[in-house]
């Protein structure tokens, strides 16, 4: 009996919450989405600027921006996203494992990462580096002088690749301290532990804008790695990955048309460029060739704004974090930001 | 369900599979293990499956390919150009050595606490009481932390040290300096080593080989000397004094080797952004193995402190009744009852201690989960092979511990009668 | 004789002299110190080495707790008050992030307007538990009750429960009280349903999903009712009616009944679970869990029949031997494996599986113990009266073994708890890192290390040492029953 009854209880357990879990691993990402009426996106549990939830765990940042345009252009609904925090040991399996559906969390694009784990990066949404941060009474003012420094490093991260051969090809000593979170290599440098902080230069900004004393802190000018900051999707799903690339593409090429949430509605009634009216759905059905409808990318403009608005509300030079845009400036601006074009 | 008849008049008959409670139990078995394999037949299926689909390939050639990370703390020499199978042994020996030194010092720590809190002083008892519950109603991931960050926020940085006027002064005769990163203790050094000894094959350090000699021959002069004092206090009903004896057996040898070799400390000093010279402790290895230590130390205290009063007290005054003193009552009557008791918890507590430090991954100390199971696991991606093996490691290492003390519970056990 | 002491003077007292006090040093505080920290030079010693070692501890820590702040809204906040209060550099805690967050800590990202349903939650598992571990003493039994139900129905009330839900809470606990003082073998029936309604009350949806499980449960039992003169036949045909139901009726049923009579909460995600109801989600149903599945392998490790033992003890020490941290990550990085491609469920219940596994293996060894105990005598003596197996079991034996076993099992709950705060390593919102990371991530909030931990680890604290009193009570008194 009691048996029984308990076998019942974790069947109950086991049905209520399979159901609201994800439902299909494989083949058609974009057809699970919309009969879940849902998209979840892997992100990081608490990078400021990029992933962070606030007292009432609603999510917001640069990466959180770009899932819930993903969203508005799939779901019709940009709130209708669910969070999954990943840590760096866990995000890649998540998404293997088909647990998110696209993993927007600053991971960087690499070769073995597409090939040998089976990933796709449909676009690079942030281009960035690794840069080291030191506090500015230590007098160092390049990398090169760091001989002999203790050096925070987060595990399981591209930059603990890239610092090992970055201070061997210089021929310099380092003592590496691995640190699980970014929250713990901020307590860790501040109180010393470590001489640098070496992460990619945007969260370098990120957590400097956040101490109390920035003044007090450089960020050296060596920057020792490309780091394209990128959605990854599973491989073998084209069409998802698809999806993924154009709307984040429709956000570039709405910067670079001018097409701004307050000017949304207006230009896709008068606008005359007949990109930006492809681009709106007013003439042509881009979305049906990749399975959405015509409006898909005027819901995702509407989320948050083309890529310039996202960036400034999130991480732009008005935010605490004040990154400029740098190489992640148009084309058009002497960035590279390229979105290919929309016919 | 009882049968009348002797059970072989019986011819067999298919439903006695099920009724007969000879053949019963082969049924049970027989379903049970099908259903088991079937089972087990079921994961593996669908592991091969998904990882066809995922385009995976199921293999442990990933080992001897280029690591490419460095390992702060490591007892063998390894290089980022070394390979995973090399990081993954460094791995598993700081594991090894933190959950050694762990396990030592939690046993010295549980059994002064165990005791002190038996102890008459109300103070002490108290005080230990307090020490005992706090820690062990409390998670070790807490403590973990907790110590890692007063570590980290209120032990100085090695700058502070710099200076005329520093901000911190090295402690013990200007030989130890603790910091947020590491704490820097002198290292030793052999002024004229003798040239290393070959010991089957393998060459020896020949100070060790030397001192270890000295330390083994004072041991066994030593114990022929309480056999002698021994077989004098029989005959005569007087015991010699020896003490003495004793102590200069030991100290002549050791004083006589270290000015022969020339044996001294190298003080760390600080040059450039950290200390060097001295050997630089982890504060990862530090904090972890003090966490583990006050952690288990507060449940083996409790181990000894029940240990010792499941001894009934009419052994005391039995002893006590025989003219024993306190001392040998303790060591004769006491303490080998208790131990008894005390083992078998020990060794789980031994074991408990070995497993949780995996959670080395709270301070960054590069164990066997943060090499093979994390670092190497993430660059390479093979999930299943690393953590397999991983897990294997921790199984056969647990197995190890439990085999080893096993047999020394044996020995306790035997010398109950 | 008399002779003897004919020269002396007789002298009686005639009364008695009046007590005299003890010398000075005899008696008060002045004994008292001595006997019990100056009795001897080790002890002197270790007096004033004790006393040393309280002295540094308050010297370091009581100006920082005195400092300590409650209304300030950032770090920044208060460092300023700090310096405001008791000059520059002064440091203090600043436990206003506590009074902020104190929500997330309890309830994680649990939407505010449903903070209810964990609460009673919580508080009516002390009424399920009540009729099983309560039943010493009516007293503490009437005290649990009391708080339990007062807790349930006052602290949803606080949260905000919507009034038809607080009149369901109140009339079901009245309903329930009275079980259990009036019909204490129903009141187990309604143990047995409380994880059902558990279930409901966390995560939501529609009553039918669980209560068709639940009936599910009812059908099996029936069956093998029904069949019980067949033996085992009977257990496999209760289990393949259960099975039968759950796999192709239950589904449809809970649709109907919910069209018929639509009852259903809000749906939660598993992922909105975090901080202190995230530990005790997970603690209590790896533990309701285990138990069962730890009777289980226990008696299979003690049984006869050689294959059966082997896999328990393959299975049990395989568990044992590795860390939970291991299995937690089997859990978030393997366990999709190991599923037929395209199943894919909550992180936080394949979690709540593998801590599960953990510590069932854990209280198979806690029950072997319970079982071992048993003197030889109880088994023959039933085998005597004819009892098969499992009559003798449920009988005999598994009341007496589990009963030994209470304090073991309370323990491996302790142990189970304190480790749900691994989660955090598998990007859960644990209470005591990942969720304080959070928080520490924030602008207004960067630099509370402190805080938080003092915070958590004071709950933990609170409910652990409860834990472990009760037992240690709980443990006395069954010794009193059994010499």
């Amino acid at each position: 009996m009691t048996k029984t009854v308990f076998l019942g209880a974790v069947a109950a357990a086991a049905a209520v919450l399979l159901s609201t879990g994800a439902q299909a691993a494989e083949g058609d990402t974009l057809r699970a989405v919309k009969q879940r009426g849902e998209l979840i996106c892997g992100v990081n549990p608490g990078l400021v600027g990029f992933a962070a939830p606030d007292a009432n765990g609603n999510w917001s940042g640069f990466d959180i921006s770009l899932c819930r345009a993903i969203a508005a252009a799939v779901v019709g609904d940009a709130n209708k996203v669910r969070f999954v925090p990943t840590t760096g040991q866990t995000r890649f399996t998540a998404l293997s494992s088909g647990e998110v559906d696209v993993l927007t969390r600053n991971s960087t694009a690499s070769f073995q990462r597409d090939t040998e784990l089976a990933l796709d990066f449909p676009a690079v949404n942030y281009y960035d580096g690794q840069g080291f941060m030191v506090r500015k009474d230590l007098g160092v003012t390049s990398a090169k002088e760091l001989d002999g420094a203790t050096i925070c490093i987060q595990t399981g991260t591209t930059t603990e690749l890239n610092l090992a051969d970055w201070f061997r090809a210089n021929n310099i000593a380092y003592q590496p301290v691995n640190i699980d979170s970014n929250a713990e290599g901020e307590q860790q440098y501040l109180a010393g532990a470590c001489d640098a902080y070496t992460t990619d230069a945007s969260g370098l900004a990120a957590t400097r804008a956040a101490f109390a004393d920035p003044e007090n802190h450089i960020i050296l000018p060596e920057i020792i790695s490309k780091e394209p900051l990128a959605p990854a999707v599973r491989h073998g799903d084209n069409n998802w990955g698809d999806i993924v690339r154009q709307t984040l593409f429709a956000l570039i090429a709405a910067e670079e048309y001018g097409v701004t949430s307050a000017n949304l509605e207006e230009l896709s009634k008068s606008s005359t460029n007949p990109e930006v009216q492809r681009l709106l759905g007013a003439t042509d059905n881009l979305g049906g060739m990749m399975g959405l409808d015509a409006e898909w990318a005027k819901r995702a403009i509407a989320a948050g704004g083309n890529y310039g608005e996202v960036f400034a509300a999130t991480i732009g030079e008005q935010t605490p974090i004040g990154l400029a845009r740098g190489l992640n400036a148009l084309w058009t601006q002497g960035g590279l930001m390229y979105a290919t074009p929309f016919r | 369900m009882t049968h009348l008849q002797p059970a072989e008049h019986q011819p067999f008959r298919l439903s006695m599979l099920i009724y007969d409670r000879r053949y019963r139990s082969l049924t049970i078995q027989t379903v049970v293990f099908i259903g088991v394999m079937l089972f087990a037949a079921w994961l593996v299926n669908n592991t091969i499956e998904n990882l066809a689909r995922l385009g995976k390939t199921f293999s442990f050639s990933f080992l001897w390919a280029r690591a490419g990370y460095d390992i702060p703390f490591s007892l063998i020499p390894y290089a980022a150009t070394d390979t995973h199978m090399r990081a993954a042994v460094v791995g598993l020996l700081n594991t090894l050595l933190v959950s050694f030194v762990g396990c030592v010092l939690a046993t010295i720590v549980g059994v002064l606490a165990g005791v002190l809190r038996l102890s008459n002083n109300w103070l002490v008892s108290k005080m230990m009481t307090v020490y005992v519950e706090i820690f062990r109603n409390v998670p070790l991931l807490l403590w973990i932390l907790v110590i890692l960050a007063i570590f980290t926020d209120v032990l100085p940085a090695p700058r502070d040290y710099r200076g005329d006027d520093a901000a911190a002064q090295m402690i013990l005769f200007d030989s130890v300096a603790p910091t947020n990163r590491y704490t820097a203790i002198p290292r030793l050094a052999v002024e004229h080593a003798p040239g290393p000894v070959v010991i089957a094959g393998t060459p020896v350090n020949g100070a060790l080989v030397a001192f270890a000699v000295a330390l083994v021959a004072a041991w066994l002069v030593w114990k022929w000397l309480r056999g002698w004092a021994r077989a004098r206090q029989n005959r005569t009903g007087r015991r010699p004094v020896t003490w003495w004896i004793s102590v200069l057996l030991f100290v002549v040898p050791l004083v006589a080797l270290i000015n022969l070799f020339g044996v001294h400390l190298i003080p760390p000093t600080l040059a450039g952004f950290n200390f060097t010279g001295g050997v630089n402790l982890d504060n990862g290895f530090v904090v972890l193995v003090l966490a583990l230590t006050l952690y288990t130390g507060a449940f083996i205290a409790e181990i000894v402190r029940a240990g010792i009063l499941s001894v009934s007290r009419g052994q005391t005054e039995a002893a006590f009744a025989l003219g024993l003193r306190a001392r040998p009552t303790m060591g004769l009557v006491i303490l080998p009852q208790a131990l008894r008791v005390i083992v078998p918890p020990l060794i789980s507590q031994f074991l408990n201690l070995t497993k949780n430090s995996s959670l080395a991954i709270a301070v960054g100390y590069p164990d066997l989960r943060a090499t093979l199971g994390g670092t190497t696991l993430n660059q390479t991606g093979r999930e299943m092979e690393a953590m397999m093996l991983m897990m294997g490691i921790y199984l056969v290492l647990s197995l190890l511990i439990s085999a080893v003390m096993n047999l020394y519970n044996a020995r306790v056990r035997l010398k109950e009668r | 004789m008399s002779e003897l002491h004919a020269e002396t003077v007789p002298f009686v007292r005639g009364t008695m002299l009046p007590q005299a006090s003890p010398p000075a040093a005899e008696r008060g505080l002045y004994r008292w110190l001595r006997t019990n920290l100056f009795s001897g030079p080790l002890n002197t010693v270790l007096t004033i080495v004790a006393l040393f070692v309280l002295w540094w501890l308050f010297q370091h820590f009581y100006p920082w707790i005195r400092h300590s702040v409650w209304n300030a809204s950032s770090m920044a906040e208060c460092r300023a008050i700090f310096a405001e209060r008791w000059g520059e550099g002064a440091a203090g805690g600043c436990f206003g992030v506590i009074r902020e967050r104190w929500n997330q800590f309890l309830f994680g990202f649990y939407p505010p307007s449903e903070y209810w349903r964990p609460t009673s939650a919580f508080c009516l598992l002390f009424l399920a538990l009540a009729p099983v571990l309560f039943t010493e003493s009516r007293q503490m039994r009437w005290i649990v009750v009391a708080v339990a139900s007062v807790g349930a129905f006052a602290l949803s009330m606080l949260s905000g429960a919507p009034a038809p839900e607080l009149v369901c809470i109140a009339v079901g606990v009245v309903v329930w009280i009275a079980v259990i003082e009036y019909a204490p073998r129903a009141a187990l029936v309604l143990t047995l349903v409380f994880p059902f309604l558990a279930v409901w009350l966390l995560w939501g949806g529609s009553i039918w999903g669980p209560a068709t499980i639940l009936g599910g449960a009812v059908i099996g039992v029936v069956v093998w009712r029904l069949l019980a003169r067949f033996g085992i036949l009977a257990v496999v045909g209760g289990l393949a009616a259960a099975a039968l139901w759950w796999w192709f009726l239950s589904g449809d049923a809970a649709a109907d009944l919910q069209r018929m009579l639509p009852l259903s909460l809000p749906r939660m995600e598993s992922r909105s679970f975090g901080g202190f109801l995230l530990a005790i989600t997970i603690g209590v149903a790896a533990i309701t869990m285990s138990l069962p599945l730890g009777v289980i392998l226990a008696l299979a490790r003690q049984s006869d029949l050689p294959i059966v033992k082997a896999f328990a003890v393959i299975f049990i020490e395989f568990i044992r031997g590795v860390p939970l941290i291991t299995l937690l990550f089997v859990a978030s990085l393997l366990l999709n494996y190991f599923l037929p491609p395209g199943t894919n469920f909550d992180i936080i219940l394949r979690v709540i599986i593998m801590v599960t596994l953990f510590a069932s293996a854990y209280m198979a060894e806690v029950i072997r113990g319970g079982l071992a105990s048993l003197p030889r005598g109880q088994y023959e003596a039933a085998g005597a009266l004819g009892l098969n197996y499992w009559k003798m079991q449920r009988l005999i034996i598994l009341p007496q073994a589990l009963k030994v076993s209470i304090p073991g099992i309370v323990g491996t709950f302790i142990g189970v708890f304190k480790d749900t705060t691994l989660v955090t390593f598998v990007g859960l919102f644990d209470p005591l890192k990942q969720l304080a990371d959070t928080i520490r991530a924030t602008f207004e909030w960067k630099g509370a290390y402190w805080e938080p931990y003092i915070f958590s680890g004071f709950i933990f604290f609170i409910l652990c040492f409860g834990m472990s009193r009760y037992s240690m009570h709980l443990e006395q008194r069954l010794k009193r029953d059994h010499r």
